[in-house]
């Protein structure tokens, strides 16, 4: 807006440009300085995020930052990018999250290095992409490009069992977007345009917006994922380095709920009502049966992947509930609160799931092993990773005081207003988030010191708690004072509410 | 004027949180004492001001304050904000949680002396002082919430704090599960609130709550429930959890797991009486609702009744007293839901007093016992440790409701209400809370005779070492047991009688128990005189009674009982069952069910039926064409690409 840089093409291009740079540097024996460049890429860009929020108008439900180039103009397809109090959050999130994970993969990655960072600026810049893009072929193309350096992540870093996690993971997530590209080429067809504004003033047949919905529906439930496609994401967690885990967790299953809020509720706002029982039918099975499977799991990893499915739940259940409110209530009031909800435990989700797959990287790196019963007593010889540990497993549990605790809360009250047995069954999670990560927390850190590696266990260095301080302050601030998060997107939904309020029959 | 208060106010929250942080985070860098120093100082100026509050609140009758500090958000037009209220009731609660706090604080030099986390655990009792004051002095749901999960927190960390020790760790997982419970209750609790007021304020919640008395809502499809039954009973669940009511009281006996200051200070003086406090905070609500105070009325019966009972089978002295907090908390529970909300607090007050010092006098003869707890090994201490010995006779005496002492007001008070109460299941209640006195002081001088009379059967090692505990322990001793014993005559008239309670705690005409009662109130000694002629005095005075014949004079009879008492006892053993059926059913049923949902759900059905079946179908087709598979991944990229603008030209030519 009144900033003269193109800040959005800035965020998705310096990574992008910058990690090409540090496989450039890399091929060789710069190691250190591929390290260096790509941390300098990743802060510059964290750097060029933050007028993303100082200069955002909250006042406003317009697209701010936009930029528009027209791209192949054949097919009306544009370079079309801008962010609304919805996106921008994202943006800043995933700026945010890949100078961790930049870090993070420091000393730990000795296999070609330089092509570890370079994977995760370039994942960085499409991730903007696709939360910036206002162009549905630009969006697509960002999304399924997003894949390839993900599956490379997994792929060459990853554990024993990495091939059949990446096709699994790509046959899933390919499988859902193919029908993606179908339906916005259909409405091309109808708009003229790939517009994703255009195609939110588009109206649609009931049986048109059902078969868009479901399509839509097929592409981000993979990714967010929900019940019954969600199956990929332990294995793909287990598989991955710390680095993917954290970017997977922290990042990618956000994109999927973003799709809702950009494309399936406003594209579709009668598909949306009519399908929304199968939606919220869906999320409480994820909060309630993924937590039950969440308690039994013996690896940590695979611990943490069934937790982020179980709170993932609470996204989509805030997006879903609003009809449910103006049937029970005869008033939006309070369906605002679900979406809002919603996108704060996605924020939220975004760094306790950092650091709980940090945590995890922490103990892995030094015992190789993710098995819960490898350890026990871990705090004997690790206090301060302890703390941080507790710290982090707490907000997983949704402890006020955290960030955890604000979106499940604001999800809760909201499902309240539409069905008592929907706020029943969400609020569940108090209870089994509770069981399932202090059960973890007390077998592995609890206790005598169970064996000679974790006696032989080194706290955390200057690096490790640099990166866990620094989420750790996110974490409580946002739960202290989730205001400002608040602030910047409340216009924003409230627009979202206001459009899919009206039926497009 | 407002503003002044406002930032004293704060800085009771805060002296502590300062307290904390420094002992926490900077732990490594300050000595032990540093540390001490710290914390004791912001929980003194806390404990300071506090009695500041309470002469403007209460003695010189200042405006109750009501104000935000900041707001936290703001969604779909509702504000939620962290503030305080300050008024009568929360004037008393800060002043028994800073000085009960304080005592523990000056008492944990002496009683962790020796512990390496010395200063860790400074820091916890210091940031559960901060915890429980925005409890208490919250205005509104949220922030309410937001302590009672607080405290909880810092209960599961001193409960755990010796994490090595495997009941410890498992104790502390099944305090913050079992309180999990409650709060699931709870914030559903919240939720029907902010549905229906649209605020979580509690001002505007309590002024527009008559106007809701006789809303009717439908949990269950086509039954309608009155909405005020609905909220009280979803909020009481909280406190069942906290305050642990049957059944959610299981956690609070495996608590003692915890280092004692902290059960004195956490679970049986502040943490647990949440619950209790939140439903007098509640009054204006629950007075809408004859079904929720039934329901209130009758869990507290039975747990002050049944608690109180299997204190007699214990050997543990905190487990004695632990049981007895139970019990207790079972007579203040009893009180609200007679409607005698100040009854309830008032016993809480004297109780915070009187069970904070008989926690203390339990450490103490711990301290001098080397950590043993057993008392079936213990006996004739009170030559060793004169100090203990007499205040923990207070404590007994207090907690038996002997007259004169400041259990006795509390005590008789709720007996009489409940005895005056109309409210349906009163009658089982006055039942409950009768025999419970004799059993009160049957169990706690049980305890008192084992441990400081009879012969002593401590080996001889224990016994040359047993002397009295330092100052710092026997100091918090005498100061609490100051009030154990005047806080009751001092109180009972303007807390039960006057004006104390004004604006605070609500309780409709036709309930009003405690109104009758003053009527006959002549002043505390008139009290006591009266208390001479129920039958409460008398059954305390049997308990003791036959505590005294049971265990010193034919220690023979109790053997003798347990032997022929089977059934009985392997109940009472068993805790009633309650454990067992958490264990084998609740914890064990979730776990099976979780290896179900995930073997037979994720990996046969999803896994193995569907995705991998699909794969084994592509496997087989790939086959066909495998011959372009190159194997490097840039070309199934370059692939995609293609393939991308291939299909987009499909479309578009």
């Amino acid at each position: 807006m009144s900033s003269e840089l193109p800040l959005l093409s800035l965020v998705v291009w310096t990574p992008i440009i910058g990690g090409l740079l540090v496989l450039a540097i890399g091929s060789g024996k710069h190691v250190l300085e591929a390290r260096v460049v790509a941390l300098l890429v990743a802060l510059l860009t964290f750097a060029i995020s933050i007028p993303l929020y100082v200069q955002f108008d909250s006042n406003s439900f317009q697209m701010q930052f936009v930029e528009l180039y027209p791209w192949i103009e054949r097919f009306n397809i544009n370079y079309h990018l801008g962010v609304d109090g919805i996106s921008m959050p994202l943006v800043i999130l995933t700026t945010f999250t890949t100078v961790l994970v930049i870090l993070a993969g420091w000393e730990v990655i000795q296999y070609k290095p330089a092509q570890y960072m370079a994977a995760f600026l370039i994942m960085e810049g499409l991730m903007n992409g696709v939360f910036a893009a206002l162009d549905g072929m630009l969006f697509y193309v960002f999304w399924e490009a997003l894949l390839i350096p993900m599956f490379v992540v997994i792929g060459i870093w990853g554990g024993p069992r990495r091939v059949y996690a990446t096709i699994k993971f790509f046959l899933y997530t390919f499988l859902g977007s193919v029908f993606m590209l179908v339906s916005l080429i259909y409405m091309y067809f109808q708009a003229d345009s790939f517009a994703i504004l255009d195609f939110h003033a588009l109206k649609l047949g009931l049986t048109a917006q059902i078969l868009i919905f479901l399509a839509f529906l097929l592409a981000f439930a993979v990714k967010v994922p929900m019940w019954p496609v969600h199956t990929w994401l332990p294995d793909a967690h287990v598989e991955a380095p710390t680095g993917g885990s954290v970017i997977l967790a922290a990042i990618m299953l956000k994109l999927g709920a973003y799709g809702f809020l950009r494309f399936s509720l406003p594209i579709t706002p009668d598909a949306s009502h009519e399908l929304d029982w199968l939606m919220i039918t869906l999320s409480l099975i994820a909060v309630v049966y993924i937590g039950f499977v969440a308690l039994v799991q013996k690896d940590m990893k695979k611990l943490i992947a069934y937790s982020s499915i179980s709170h993932m739940g609470f996204v989509t259940l805030g997006f879903f509930i609003a009809f449910t409110i103006f049937e029970n209530t005869g008033s939006w009031n309070g369906a605002a609160m679900g979406i809002e909800g919603a996108i704060v435990q996605m924020i939220s989700h975004g760094f306790i799931s950092a650091a709980m797959f940090l945590c995890i990287g922490v103990l892995y790196d030094r015992i190789h092993s993710r098995e819960i019963s490898a350890y026990g007593g871990v705090t004997n010889t690790m206090p301060t990773f302890a703390a941080f540990a507790v710290l982090f497993a707490m907000a997983n549990a949704g402890l006020p005081g955290t960030s955890g605790f604000v979106g499940e809360f604001m999800v809760i009250l909201s499902a309240f207003k539409a069905n008592f047995w929907f706020a029943f069954l969400a609020a569940l999670t108090l209870i089994i988030g509770a069981a399932y990560t202090l059960w973890m927390v007390k077998r592995v850190f609890f206790g005598e010191v169970a064996n000679e590696n974790v006696a032989a266990l080194k706290d955390i260095n200057a690096r490790e708690f640099i990166i866990l301080t620094v989420l750790a302050v996110a974490v409580l601030f946002f739960g202290i004072y989730p205001a400002p998060l608040l602030d910047v997107m409340s216009v924003s939904v409230q627009h979202l509410l206001e459009h899919i309020a009206q039926s497009k029959l | 004027m407002a503003d002044n208060m406002q930032n004293i106010y704060l800085t009771v929250a805060l002296a502590p949180l300062v307290g904390a942080i420094v002992a926490g985070l900077f732990g490594r860098f300050i000595s032990r004492s540093v540390a001490h120093t710290v914390t004791i100082a912001g929980v003194a100026v806390s404990a300071a001001l506090s009695l500041y509050v309470f002469k403007h609140i209460v003695i010189d009758g200042g405006e109750p304050f009501n104000g935000a500090v900041y707001t936290w958000m703001v969604s779909d037009g509702v504000r939620f904000e962290v503030g305080f209220l300050v008024d009568s009731l929360t004037a008393m609660m800060m002043v028994v949680v800073t000085w009960v706090s304080l005592m523990v604080h000056i008492y944990t030099i002496g009683y962790m002396h020796d512990d390496p986390g010395y200063k860790r655990f400074f820091s916890y009792i210091s940031l559960f002082t901060f915890s429980m004051l925005m409890l208490v002095m919250s205005n509104n749901f949220m922030q309410l919430f937001f302590g009672w999960e607080a405290v909880g927190l810092v209960s599961y960390l001193l409960i755990g704090f010796w994490y090595k020790r495997p009941t410890a760790i498992f104790a502390n997982l099944k305090a913050f599960l079992v309180n999990r419970v409650g709060d699931f209750g709870f914030l559903l609790g919240i939720a029907a609130v902010l549905m229906y007021f649209n605020s979580l304020d509690y001002a505007d919640v309590f002024s527009a709550a008559p106007m809701m008395a006789d809303m009717t809502i439908q949990v269950i499809p086509g039954v309608e429930w009155s909405l005020m039954t609905v909220i009280c009973i979803l909020l009481f669940i909280g406190a069942m959890g906290k305050s642990a009511q049957v059944p959610l009281h299981v956690w609070l006996p495996d608590s003692m797991e915890g280092p004692t200051p902290i059960s004195a200070l956490i679970h049986a003086a502040t943490m647990v009486t949440a619950g209790i406090f939140m439903v007098a905070r509640m009054s204006p609500l629950y007075e809408l609702s004859t079904t929720a105070l039934t329901v209130v009325l009758v869990v507290g019966s039975i747990t002050a009744l049944f608690m109180g009972i299997l204190g007699i089978i214990q050997n543990d002295i905190k487990r004695v007293v632990a049981y007895s907090t139970l019990s207790q908390l079972g007579y203040m529970t009893v009180a609200l839901g007679a409607s005698a909300y100040a009854a309830g607090v008032f016993h809480l007050m004297t109780h915070a007093f009187f069970k904070a010092l008989l926690f203390l006098a339990a450490g103490s003869v711990i301290i001098g016992m080397h950590h043993e707890q057993d008392i079936r090994k213990m006996g004739g201490i009170k030559k060793y440790m004169p100090i203990t010995y007499w205040t923990m006779l207070i404590g007994s005496l207090a907690l038996i409701g002997f007259p004169g002492f400041a259990g006795f007001f509390s005590k008789d008070a709720i007996i009489e209400a409940v005895h005056l109460s109309q409210t349906p299941g009163a009658g089982f209640a006055y039942f409950a809370v009768l025999v419970g006195v004799f059993i009160t002081a049957f169990y706690s001088f049980r305890m008192f005779f084992l441990v400081f009379h009879g012969e002593e059967r401590m080996d001889k090692h224990a016994r040359e070492h047993l002397h009295e505990t330092p100052w710092v322990v026997t100091g918090p001793l005498i100061a609490l047991a100051v009030p154990s014993v005047v806080v009751g005559a001092i109180f009972i008239g303007p807390m039960l009688f006057g004006d104390f309670f004004n604006g605070a705690i609500f309780v409709s005409p036709e309930r009003d128990v405690l109104g009758k009662l003053g009527e006959n109130f002549h002043g505390w000694f008139a009290f006591i005189l009266h208390g001479l002629a129920t039958p409460a005095l008398y059954l305390a005075m049997a308990g003791v009674g036959a505590a005294w014949f049971l265990y010193m004079k034919r220690p023979d009879i109790p053997e003798m009982i347990k032997a022929r008492a089977g059934v009985v006892y392997t109940v009472l053993e068993h805790k009633y069952g309650f454990d067992d059926f958490n264990d084998k059913v609740v914890a064990a049923g979730s776990r099976a069910l979780g290896r179900l949902l995930w073997q037979v759900g994720d990996v046969k059905l999803i896994d193995g039926f569907v995705v991998n079946g699909t794969a084994k179908g592509v496997g087989w087709l790939s086959a066909v064409i495998k011959h372009i598979q190159t194997g490097f991944l840039y070309h199934y990229a370059f692939a995609m690409f293609v393939g991308l603008f291939a299909l987009i030209a499909l479309f578009v030519f």
